[in-house]
């Protein structure tokens, strides 16, 4: 809580300096395999890890998808190994 | 006792007799240093999601071995003589069953500590689905 309002302080103030307002409306993260209760992260199972290998083919960080750190241990054995049965991709094509 | 997933693509040029007859010689194989196949599980061609061997495409083929490490060990040696199955993997999974059951067990015991005892009742797929809205 107190990050935030601190953070919308600062914006206020930097007004005068004309650029493009940064104003990231963030949602709450959460840790999606915490809240459907996913325990064991199957690594047979694509459509549940394919949102965590965008694009580029690189792992998605937990800053960025919300996933806990127990379950993102898990989820990276769980990429690598679907990666090397070809479900998933190594790199970008 | 062991429980082991042992996954294995093989090449997308095989007939479906042959690769019937592929997978009855792995399971012969793996029953002949006393693993116990529970559980065959062919999801078919499927694609890959880059080129193995320069094949596109591959049979997946998943079995859960019962055994000590000798079948599975001897299901790899297979693999890898073999020129038709291009990628495997196997992987011992009945510790990770195990927590699963366990951690399971812990929420169904708190949540019958809490008192409802309404969703204790209903399968757990539905139970996913009511959970955020308590």
């Amino acid at each position: 809580m107190a990050f935030h309002s601190k953070g919308r302080g600062s914006h206020s103030a930097d007004s005068k300096t004309q650029g493009p307002k940064r104003f990231l409306v963030r949602r709450k993260r959460f840790c999606k395999f915490c809240a459907e209760k996913i325990d064991y992260i199957d690594y047979k199972d694509q459509r549940l890890l394919a949102p965590f290998i965008p694009e580029r083919g690189k792992i998605l960080p937990r800053r960025i998808s919300g996933v806990c750190a127990t379950h993102q241990r898990k989820l990276t054995e769980a990429l690598k190994r679907a990666r090397h049965l070809a479900l998933l991709h190594y790199t970008a094509d | 006792m062991r429980t082991y997933e042992v996954v294995f693509v093989a090449a997308p040029n095989l007939s479906e007799d042959d690769l019937n007859v592929l997978v009855e010689q792995m399971k012969k194989s793996a029953e002949s240093k006393k693993g116990k196949i529970v559980k065959v599980d062919s999801w078919g061609k499927r694609s890959l999601a880059y080129p193995i061997k320069k094949f596109k495409e591959g049979y997946y083929t998943v079995f859960t071995v019962e055994d000590n490490g000798e079948a599975v060990t001897e299901l790899e040696r297979r693999f890898r003589v073999t020129d038709s199955v291009i990628r495997f993997l196997s992987v011992r999974v009945d510790e990770d069953l195990k927590r699963q059951q366990k951690l399971k067990a812990r929420r169904e015991k708190k949540k019958a500590r809490r008192g409802k005892s309404r969703a204790q009742s209903r399968p757990v797929a539905q139970e996913i689905e009511g959970a955020p809205m308590e």
